[in-house]
């Protein structure tokens, strides 16, 4: 049972609005980082992972492990878009007290099931979530999405040699392939060529695909799906800051603050995403 | 009181099995380490139940949080040096702030681990482990407290840290005594002269000390702090009420273990005079356990040497 989140150009659109009112409405949060995963995130709650928003602790769930926690406010989007917690919450995101913290916490947020924020970690967590199902022989599936730039931290390397290790068929790791780091653009930092080839070698599945359009992810993941053992990684070509021309340009790296005039010119862009449908 | 001898850390692999044999679904996350933190020994019987991740601290202490995400009941254990040291980012963002009841072993602590050198040479694991809301920070100065409180740590709902030595040291407890919690501590000598807080392979040395302070007429109460954080503050100001001055004896550094959250209680509850004996701003070094506790002045010798001081300046 996935969530009622329909897996449409529209309802993305919606979700980038959403992502774009929240840190607009903060000043703070990486709007360009969270940009390149709205699609990822609504397929995958759309129609690959099964949850019940009326139920976040439902033991046969499938997990989702956000490792780039700075990609959250399109996760909280898409949680509020499934119907986690009400819409509204949204709008208080960043501030004291809130249910959505500027990194995800555990137990705040319904929904959230692993914590974030410190990059690199997600992949270990979910191991080690994937251990324990695995031993319980649970029919669950772990999906931990993390960005390229959080590559460099060793321990997802360390944690990549264990998935692998242990056979965590009933792992998904997905990588938001944007091409950019925190300071730059890829390859000017720490190059991070063949990173397909650096999986394989790893012992893991790996198949590539556009991390925008919703055909390509579902036949990435049939044709990883259709390997057995292994855990499986989809390498999802993104850009960054995608959906709104003067992000997906800006050479600072998505670090742009927007302000009230940004926010409308934003989110005119979007609507015009929405009107060609 | 007994003398045998027996090292804190071989309490870990028997805690495991203890747990397990009373039917406790325990998992231990190992870190190709497991013949020097006794992990091994539970894997030999259990193999199903142990986890060895490889020689990678951050992904140990991610694994373990992961599997406590999932509400497995994990231990995990290696060089404090190397747990604590290396895996400190990973224990804050993984376990301490999402709170997650992963107990987290730091073996082979302190300068008597001798001949390996400053860099096996934990001294500043109580400190990182103390700052960290919400977790237990246990030191226990035997191998019948140490098992009691590995195995009592099975049911924490929040993080733990538990520090063990490798060199033997001497027996405190009665086998099979069990009267150890967090924030608990053990009055192992009444007196009304000074107090001596002490934790690990000091507190022999506290309880040497203090016959030493008795042939002076100086009447020493012994509190085995094991449990650093929370402390046992109750205890350790009713003592300060009867001895208005006190002395730490730790083998860790100076900054940021117990002897400073004593003083820090002292300060804000009953100021009195607080010596410390501890490692004092430097690292170790290669040595035998016996000659480095002596160099570094990890010594009764030492602890009656500041019970002295300290007692000169106690409040009346």
């Amino acid at each position: 049972m996935t969530s009622n989140l329909s897996v449409t150009v529209e309802s993305a659109a919606e979700v980038r609005r959403d992502v774009v009112r929240m840190i607009g409405m903060a000043r703070s949060g990486r709007v360009a980082s969270a940009l390149s995963i709205v699609d990822i995130l609504v397929w995958l709650y759309g129609e690959v992972l099964s949850v019940r928003p009326d139920e976040p602790a439902w033991q046969d769930r499938d997990r989702f492990v956000l490792s780039k926690g700075h990609g959250c406010p399109a996760l909280y989007a898409v949680l509020a878009g499934c119907g986690f917690f009400p819409r509204d919450e949204l709008w208080s995101y960043g501030r004291l007290g809130a249910m959505l913290q500027g990194h995800p916490e555990l137990r705040r947020t319904p929904g959230v099931d692993a914590p974030a924020g410190s990059l690199g970690m997600g992949l270990g967590l979910a191991n080690g979530m994937a251990l324990a199902l695995k031993g319980r022989r649970s029919t669950s599936r772990i999906c931990c999405l993390a960005g390229d730039g959080e590559l460099q931290e060793g321990a997802f390397w360390e944690a990549a040699l264990v998935s692998s290790r242990h056979d965590l068929g009933n792992l998904l790791l997905v990588i938001d392939r944007n091409g950019l780091r925190g300071e730059g653009a890829a390859g000017e930092i720490v190059p991070l060529d063949s990173l397909k080839q650096k999986m394989l070698s790893f012992g893991w599945s790996v198949e590539e695909c556009d991390g925008h359009d919703f055909e390509s992810l579902r036949e990435g993941l049939s044709r990883l799906e259709a390997l057995s053992g292994r855990p499986r990684c989809l390498l999802a070509k993104t850009r960054l800051g995608k959906g709104i021309s003067f992000l997906e340009d800006d050479p600072s790296g998505g670090r742009m603050v927007l302000d009230r005039g940004t926010v409308d010119k934003a989110l005119l862009e979007l609507e015009k995403e929405g009107d060609l449908l | 009181m007994k003398t045998n001898m027996r090292s804190t850390r071989d309490a870990y692999g028997q805690a495991l099995l203890e747990l397990t044999g009373a039917g406790a679904e325990i998992i231990a996350v190992d870190g190709d380490i497991g013949s020097a933190t006794g992990a091994a020994r539970f894997a030999s019987e259990h193999p199903g139940r142990c986890l060895n991740v490889g020689m990678a601290e951050q992904n140990m202490i991610l694994t373990a949080a992961g599997l406590a995400l999932e509400g497995e009941n994990v231990y995990v254990a290696s060089y404090g040096s190397f747990l604590v040291g290396r895996g400190y980012e990973q224990i804050r963002s993984a376990v301490a702030i999402p709170g997650l009841p992963v107990k987290i072993v730091g073996s082979c602590c302190g300068v008597t681990v001798g001949e390996d050198g400053a860099s096996h040479q934990m001294l500043e694991d109580l400190a990182l482990m103390r700052v960290l809301p919400g977790m237990s920070v246990l030191a226990p100065a035997d191998y019948t407290s140490a098992l009691a409180l590995l195995k009592g740590a099975a049911s924490s709902r929040g993080p733990v840290y538990i520090r063990l030595g490798r060199a033997p040291s001497p027996d405190i407890y009665e086998e099979g005594d069990r009267d150890f919690a967090p924030g608990g501590g053990r009055i192992l000598r009444e007196g009304s002269g000074v107090t001596l807080c002490c934790c690990g392979i000091m507190v022999s040395e506290a309880l040497s000390a203090a016959k030493v302070l008795s042939s002076q007429n100086i009447s020493a109460e012994v509190i085995d702090c094991y449990s650093v954080s929370p402390l046992p503050s109750q205890m350790i100001l009713d003592s300060f009420h009867r001895t208005g001055c006190c002395v730490t004896a730790e083998e860790h550094f100076s900054r940021g273990g117990l002897g400073e959250a004593v003083a820090a209680l002292a300060g804000e509850s009953y100021p009195i005079p607080v010596k410390q004996v501890a490692v004092f701003d430097r690292f170790g070094q290669s040595g035998s356990p016996a000659e480095l506790q002596e160099y570094y002045g990890l010594t009764a010798s030492q602890i009656v040497s500041a019970a002295m001081q300290s007692w000169v300046m106690r409040r009346r």
